[in-house]
Protein backbone atom coordinates (compact mmCIF):
# COMPACT_ATOMS: atom_id res chain seq x y z
CA UNK A 1 0.00 0.00 0.00
CA UNK A 2 1.44 3.38 -0.96
CA UNK A 3 0.71 6.04 1.62
CA UNK A 4 1.39 9.74 1.12
CA UNK A 5 1.78 12.08 4.10
CA UNK A 6 0.98 15.72 3.41
CA UNK A 7 3.51 18.37 4.46
CA UNK A 8 2.28 21.93 4.76
CA UNK A 9 4.38 24.78 6.15
CA UNK A 10 3.75 24.35 9.88
CA UNK A 11 2.83 20.65 9.86
CA UNK A 12 4.63 19.08 12.81
CA UNK A 13 3.34 15.51 13.06
CA UNK A 14 4.36 14.73 9.48
CA UNK A 15 7.57 12.88 10.37
CA UNK A 16 5.96 11.02 13.29
CA UNK A 17 3.29 9.77 10.89
CA UNK A 18 5.88 8.97 8.22
CA UNK A 19 7.91 7.02 10.79
CA UNK A 20 4.90 4.97 11.94
CA UNK A 21 3.82 4.14 8.40
CA UNK A 22 7.31 3.28 7.18
CA UNK A 23 9.08 1.77 10.19
CA UNK A 24 6.27 0.37 12.33
CA UNK A 25 3.75 -0.65 9.68
CA UNK A 26 6.45 -1.34 7.06
CA UNK A 27 4.38 0.25 4.31
CA UNK A 28 5.57 2.35 1.39
CA UNK A 29 5.51 5.94 2.68
CA UNK A 30 6.25 9.20 0.95
CA UNK A 31 6.07 12.81 2.12
CA UNK A 32 3.97 15.02 -0.16
CA UNK A 33 4.88 18.71 -0.22
CA UNK A 34 1.93 21.10 -0.37
CA UNK A 35 2.69 22.07 -3.97
CA UNK A 36 2.29 18.45 -5.17
CA UNK A 37 -0.62 17.82 -7.57
CA UNK A 38 -0.07 14.25 -8.83
CA UNK A 39 -1.46 11.63 -6.43
CA UNK A 40 -1.96 8.91 -9.04
CA UNK A 41 0.55 6.54 -7.39
CA UNK A 42 -1.09 6.61 -3.97
CA UNK A 43 -3.71 4.48 -2.22
CA UNK A 44 -3.98 6.62 0.91
CA UNK A 45 -3.18 10.23 1.78
CA UNK A 46 -2.80 11.27 5.43
CA UNK A 47 -3.05 14.90 6.50
CA UNK A 48 -1.01 15.08 9.72
CA UNK A 49 -1.27 17.25 12.79
CA UNK A 50 0.40 20.57 13.34
CA UNK A 51 -0.28 24.22 12.71
CA UNK A 52 -0.36 24.52 8.93
CA UNK A 53 0.29 28.12 7.87
CA UNK A 54 0.48 29.03 11.57
CA UNK A 55 -3.27 28.41 11.98
CA UNK A 56 -3.64 31.89 10.42
CA UNK A 57 -7.21 32.90 9.56
CA UNK A 58 -8.57 29.63 11.02
CA UNK A 59 -6.86 26.26 11.60
CA UNK A 60 -6.69 24.52 8.21
CA UNK A 61 -8.15 27.45 6.26
CA UNK A 62 -5.05 28.37 4.27
CA UNK A 63 -3.86 24.78 3.81
CA UNK A 64 -7.24 24.00 2.21
CA UNK A 65 -6.42 26.42 -0.64
CA UNK A 66 -3.10 24.79 -1.64
CA UNK A 67 -2.50 22.74 -4.82
CA UNK A 68 -2.09 19.56 -2.74
CA UNK A 69 -5.42 20.14 -0.97
CA UNK A 70 -7.18 20.51 -4.31
CA UNK A 71 -5.55 17.29 -5.53
CA UNK A 72 -6.73 15.57 -2.33
CA UNK A 73 -10.35 16.54 -3.14
CA UNK A 74 -10.08 14.82 -6.56
CA UNK A 75 -8.31 11.86 -4.92
CA UNK A 76 -11.12 11.50 -2.34
CA UNK A 77 -13.81 11.86 -4.98
CA UNK A 78 -12.26 8.86 -6.77
CA UNK A 79 -12.95 6.79 -3.63
CA UNK A 80 -9.33 6.70 -2.43
CA UNK A 81 -8.67 6.83 1.32
CA UNK A 82 -7.96 10.10 3.09
CA UNK A 83 -7.29 10.42 6.83
CA UNK A 84 -6.93 13.75 8.62
CA UNK A 85 -5.43 13.79 12.11
CA UNK A 86 -5.94 16.88 14.31
CA UNK A 87 -4.93 19.77 12.01
CA UNK A 88 -5.59 17.35 9.14
CA UNK A 89 -9.18 16.95 10.39
CA UNK A 90 -9.50 20.76 10.48
CA UNK A 91 -8.22 20.95 6.87
CA UNK A 92 -10.75 18.30 5.73
CA UNK A 93 -13.66 20.27 7.22
CA UNK A 94 -12.37 23.48 5.61
CA UNK A 95 -12.24 21.55 2.31
CA UNK A 96 -15.85 20.39 2.89
CA UNK A 97 -14.71 16.79 2.44
CA UNK A 98 -16.09 16.32 5.95
CA UNK A 99 -19.12 18.10 7.44
CA UNK A 100 -18.98 20.51 10.38
CA UNK A 101 -16.18 22.68 11.71
CA UNK A 102 -13.64 22.66 14.55
CA UNK A 103 -13.89 25.65 16.87
CA UNK A 104 -11.68 26.79 19.76
CA UNK A 105 -12.03 24.51 22.80
CA UNK A 106 -14.84 25.56 25.12
CA UNK A 107 -12.32 26.47 27.85
CA UNK A 108 -10.14 28.34 25.29
CA UNK A 109 -7.09 26.34 26.46
CA UNK A 110 -4.69 24.05 24.66
CA UNK A 111 -5.47 20.53 25.90
CA UNK A 112 -2.74 17.87 25.87
CA UNK A 113 -3.55 14.53 27.52
CA UNK A 114 -4.50 10.91 27.05
CA UNK A 115 -8.21 10.57 26.34
CA UNK A 116 -10.61 7.64 26.43
CA UNK A 117 -12.69 7.21 23.27
CA UNK A 118 -15.44 4.86 22.22
CA UNK A 119 -15.36 3.54 18.68
CA UNK A 120 -18.60 4.07 16.76
CA UNK A 121 -18.93 2.99 13.14
CA UNK A 122 -16.59 0.04 12.58
CA UNK A 123 -17.37 -0.54 8.92
CA UNK A 124 -15.00 2.20 7.73
CA UNK A 125 -11.50 1.64 6.34
CA UNK A 126 -10.16 3.36 9.45
CA UNK A 127 -11.95 1.30 12.09
CA UNK A 128 -12.76 -2.09 10.55
CA UNK A 129 -10.28 -4.02 12.74
CA UNK A 130 -11.87 -2.65 15.92
CA UNK A 131 -14.83 -4.10 17.79
CA UNK A 132 -17.84 -1.78 17.96
CA UNK A 133 -18.06 0.12 21.28
CA UNK A 134 -14.44 -0.76 22.07
CA UNK A 135 -12.90 1.82 24.42
CA UNK A 136 -9.47 2.98 23.34
CA UNK A 137 -7.06 5.54 24.78
CA UNK A 138 -5.30 7.99 22.47
CA UNK A 139 -3.41 11.24 22.99
CA UNK A 140 -5.13 14.51 22.19
CA UNK A 141 -3.26 17.81 21.78
CA UNK A 142 -5.21 20.73 20.39
CA UNK A 143 -6.61 24.20 20.97
CA UNK A 144 -9.30 24.02 18.29
CA UNK A 145 -11.00 20.66 18.67
CA UNK A 146 -14.57 21.60 19.51
CA UNK A 147 -16.51 19.81 16.81
CA UNK A 148 -19.54 21.81 15.74
CA UNK A 149 -22.26 21.24 13.18
CA UNK A 150 -25.65 22.94 12.89
CA UNK A 151 -28.53 20.76 14.08
CA UNK A 152 -29.63 19.56 10.62
CA UNK A 153 -26.04 18.61 9.66
CA UNK A 154 -25.50 16.93 13.03
CA UNK A 155 -28.69 14.88 12.63
CA UNK A 156 -27.48 13.76 9.22
CA UNK A 157 -24.05 12.77 10.62
CA UNK A 158 -25.71 10.71 13.36
CA UNK A 159 -28.38 9.08 11.18
CA UNK A 160 -25.73 8.09 8.59
CA UNK A 161 -23.60 6.53 11.35
CA UNK A 162 -20.68 8.81 10.42
CA UNK A 163 -19.25 9.11 13.95
CA UNK A 164 -16.16 6.93 14.37
CA UNK A 165 -14.87 8.22 17.74
CA UNK A 166 -16.49 9.89 20.76
CA UNK A 167 -14.94 11.23 23.95
CA UNK A 168 -15.88 9.05 26.92
CA UNK A 169 -14.77 8.35 30.47
CA UNK A 170 -12.90 5.21 31.52
CA UNK A 171 -16.17 3.26 31.76
CA UNK A 172 -17.37 4.37 28.35
CA UNK A 173 -19.91 6.96 29.50
CA UNK A 174 -20.53 9.66 26.90
CA UNK A 175 -20.83 12.46 29.44
CA UNK A 176 -20.22 16.18 29.67
CA UNK A 177 -17.43 15.51 32.20
CA UNK A 178 -15.66 13.24 29.71
CA UNK A 179 -15.92 15.83 26.93
CA UNK A 180 -12.59 17.71 26.93
CA UNK A 181 -13.41 20.50 24.50
CA UNK A 182 -17.18 20.98 24.24
CA UNK A 183 -17.69 19.03 21.00
CA UNK A 184 -21.33 18.39 20.09
CA UNK A 185 -22.40 14.83 20.98
CA UNK A 186 -18.82 14.25 22.28
CA UNK A 187 -17.67 13.81 18.68
CA UNK A 188 -13.91 13.23 18.30
CA UNK A 189 -13.83 11.73 14.81
CA UNK A 190 -16.13 11.33 11.82
CA UNK A 191 -16.12 9.93 8.31
CA UNK A 192 -17.85 11.06 5.14
CA UNK A 193 -21.02 9.33 3.88
CA UNK A 194 -19.13 6.89 1.69
CA UNK A 195 -16.63 6.07 4.45
CA UNK A 196 -13.41 6.72 2.47
CA UNK A 197 -12.57 10.03 4.16
CA UNK A 198 -12.15 10.35 7.93
CA UNK A 199 -10.93 12.94 10.38
CA UNK A 200 -10.10 12.67 14.07
CA UNK A 201 -8.69 15.00 16.71
CA UNK A 202 -6.75 12.24 18.59
CA UNK A 203 -3.25 11.24 17.44
CA UNK A 204 -2.93 7.49 16.73
CA UNK A 205 0.63 8.04 15.43
CA UNK A 206 1.73 9.05 18.95
CA UNK A 207 0.75 5.77 20.56
CA UNK A 208 1.76 2.94 18.28
CA UNK A 209 4.80 1.51 20.10
CA UNK A 210 5.37 -0.14 23.47
CA UNK A 211 7.97 2.47 24.38
CA UNK A 212 5.21 5.10 24.20
CA UNK A 213 3.15 3.25 26.80
CA UNK A 214 0.30 2.13 24.61
CA UNK A 215 -0.57 0.47 21.31
CA UNK A 216 -4.12 1.66 20.71
CA UNK A 217 -3.02 3.75 17.74
CA UNK A 218 -2.25 0.50 15.92
CA UNK A 219 -5.95 -0.36 15.94
CA UNK A 220 -6.54 2.54 13.56
CA UNK A 221 -3.43 1.81 11.46
CA UNK A 222 -4.11 -1.91 11.14
CA UNK A 223 -7.64 -1.13 9.99
CA UNK A 224 -6.26 1.23 7.36
CA UNK A 225 -3.60 -1.05 5.92
CA UNK A 226 -5.96 -4.04 5.98
CA UNK B 1 -3.36 54.32 -20.42
CA UNK B 2 -5.86 53.42 -17.74
CA UNK B 3 -4.45 53.67 -14.27
CA UNK B 4 -6.23 51.55 -11.69
CA UNK B 5 -5.72 53.02 -8.29
CA UNK B 6 -5.65 50.57 -5.39
CA UNK B 7 -8.19 50.98 -2.69
CA UNK B 8 -8.45 49.52 0.78
CA UNK B 9 -11.48 47.50 1.83
CA UNK B 10 -12.15 46.39 5.38
CA UNK B 11 -14.11 43.22 6.03
CA UNK B 12 -15.57 42.43 9.45
CA UNK B 13 -15.84 38.72 10.27
CA UNK B 14 -17.79 37.61 13.35
CA UNK B 15 -18.57 34.20 14.83
CA UNK B 16 -22.23 33.34 14.13
CA UNK B 17 -24.67 34.25 16.90
CA UNK B 18 -25.44 30.61 17.69
CA UNK B 19 -21.79 29.77 18.33
CA UNK B 20 -20.09 30.03 21.70
CA UNK B 21 -17.14 32.43 21.53
CA UNK B 22 -14.81 31.49 24.42
CA UNK B 23 -12.58 34.56 23.90
CA UNK B 24 -15.58 36.88 24.10
CA UNK B 25 -16.85 35.05 27.19
CA UNK B 26 -13.44 35.38 28.90
CA UNK B 27 -13.36 39.13 28.23
CA UNK B 28 -16.96 39.51 29.42
CA UNK B 29 -16.06 37.74 32.68
CA UNK B 30 -13.09 40.09 33.21
CA UNK B 31 -15.22 43.18 32.49
CA UNK B 32 -18.00 41.97 34.78
CA UNK B 33 -15.45 41.27 37.51
CA UNK B 34 -14.14 44.82 37.06
CA UNK B 35 -17.62 46.16 37.76
CA UNK B 36 -18.80 46.98 34.22
CA UNK B 37 -22.39 46.29 33.23
CA UNK B 38 -21.71 44.10 30.18
CA UNK B 39 -24.28 41.65 28.83
CA UNK B 40 -22.26 40.02 26.08
CA UNK B 41 -18.90 40.27 24.34
CA UNK B 42 -18.02 38.68 21.03
CA UNK B 43 -14.63 38.85 19.37
CA UNK B 44 -14.25 38.75 15.59
CA UNK B 45 -11.61 39.97 13.19
CA UNK B 46 -11.10 42.62 10.56
CA UNK B 47 -9.35 41.88 7.28
CA UNK B 48 -8.06 44.83 5.27
CA UNK B 49 -7.40 44.18 1.59
CA UNK B 50 -5.65 46.65 -0.67
CA UNK B 51 -6.45 45.93 -4.28
CA UNK B 52 -6.97 47.63 -7.62
CA UNK B 53 -9.87 45.24 -8.26
CA UNK B 54 -12.33 45.97 -5.47
CA UNK B 55 -15.06 44.24 -7.48
CA UNK B 56 -13.34 40.94 -6.58
CA UNK B 57 -13.61 41.45 -2.82
CA UNK B 58 -16.88 39.52 -2.44
CA UNK B 59 -15.41 36.57 -4.35
CA UNK B 60 -12.26 36.65 -2.19
CA UNK B 61 -14.20 36.82 1.06
CA UNK B 62 -16.73 34.13 0.24
CA UNK B 63 -14.27 31.70 -1.34
CA UNK B 64 -11.03 32.27 0.55
CA UNK B 65 -11.66 33.98 3.86
CA UNK B 66 -15.05 33.05 5.28
CA UNK B 67 -16.27 29.74 6.68
CA UNK B 68 -20.03 30.34 6.27
CA UNK B 69 -20.88 27.48 8.62
CA UNK B 70 -19.46 29.35 11.61
CA UNK B 71 -18.93 32.98 10.53
CA UNK B 72 -20.84 35.98 9.15
CA UNK B 73 -19.23 38.95 7.44
CA UNK B 74 -19.90 42.48 6.39
CA UNK B 75 -17.87 44.82 4.23
CA UNK B 76 -17.22 47.96 6.26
Amino acid sequence: MKIGIAVFPGSNCDYDTYYVVKDILQEDAKLLYYTETDLSDFDVVILPGGFSFGDYLRPGALASKTPLAKAIVDFANKGKYVLGICNGFQILTELRLLPGALLPNENDKFICKRQYLVVGNVSTAFTNKIVKNDIIKLPIAHHDGRFYAPEDVLNEIESNDQVILRYVDECGNISQEANPNGSVNNIAGICNKSGNVAGMMPHPERISEDILDGLDGLKIWHSLIG
Amino acid sequence: MVYNKSMKTKILIMPKEAILDPQGRALKDVLTEAGFDVEDVRIGKVVEIESASPDKIKDIVENYILNPLIEDYQIL
